[in-house]
């Protein structure tokens, strides 16, 4: 099962004793204190877990998957995210097979 | 934006809760997050974005300063697909916004 925002809520409010109203408010009010600053063209580092960088794409050619024909996929700035070093060891030593 | 500004901003918006506290509450999220993926779950944030482990097999490389063939065992990486809205509200801010790179040091850099 995936873990989702109301997990997350669980989770401040079981480890910290926030309420649940105030644990979901600050679920959400995380999240959309990253994206805000990614909106306004800041990069989000954080530490021990990664940074959300930003990246300008230029205009290229693409194709309509169901007709064949060619249209060109717009310039646009996307998002990515590259993992902390002490992130990418935890999930490589945990997760190996 | 550092982990300490974060903290610091959702201070000034949470006033009821004590900076400590919101200290606690980012380190917590974060490290669930992390947790599941050392799980290999999934993290689903509707709105924000995905995060799911990536699998890339074993290889051989190279010993740089050698230059001997090394096998680099097969691993998982995190991988983040950001969600809708976070992709088209990134992508409009382009047109108001610059890319500001942050120069500033994380005082809570604990990586």
């Amino acid at each position: 099962m995936a873990l989702t925002k109301a997990e997350l809520s669980e989770a401040l409010f079981d480890e910290l004793g926030l309420n649940k109203r105030e644990a979901k408010e600050f679920v959400d009010l995380f999240f959309e204190e990253i994206r805000g600053r990614l909106e306004a063209g800041e990069e989000v580092k954080l530490s021990g877990f990664g940074n959300f960088e930003l990246r300008s794409k230029n205009q290229r050619p693409g194709r309509n998957p169901k007709t064949g024909e060619e249209i060109p996929i717009s310039a646009r700035r996307v998002v990515t995210f590259r993992p902390g070093q002490k992130l990418r060891l935890r999930v490589e030593l945990d997760a190996s097979d | 934006m550092t982990k300490s500004e974060l903290i610091e901003r959702l201070a000034a918006r949470q006033t009821h809760l004590m900076q400590k506290d919101v200290e606690l509450a980012v380190k917590q999220i974060l490290d669930r997050i992390s947790l599941a993926l050392a799980r290999q779950d999934r993290v689903e944030i509707r709105g924000f974005g995905s995060f799911a482990l990536h699998h890339r097999p074993s290889r051989v490389g190279r010993n740089p300063k050698t230059g001997e063939p090394v096998t680099i065992p097969a691993k998982h990486v995190p991988h983040f697909k950001p969600g809708k809205e976070m992709r088209e509200r990134v992508n409009a801010g382009a047109a108001t916004h610059p890319i500001v790179v942050s120069t500033s040091v994380d005082a809570d850099n604990d990586d």
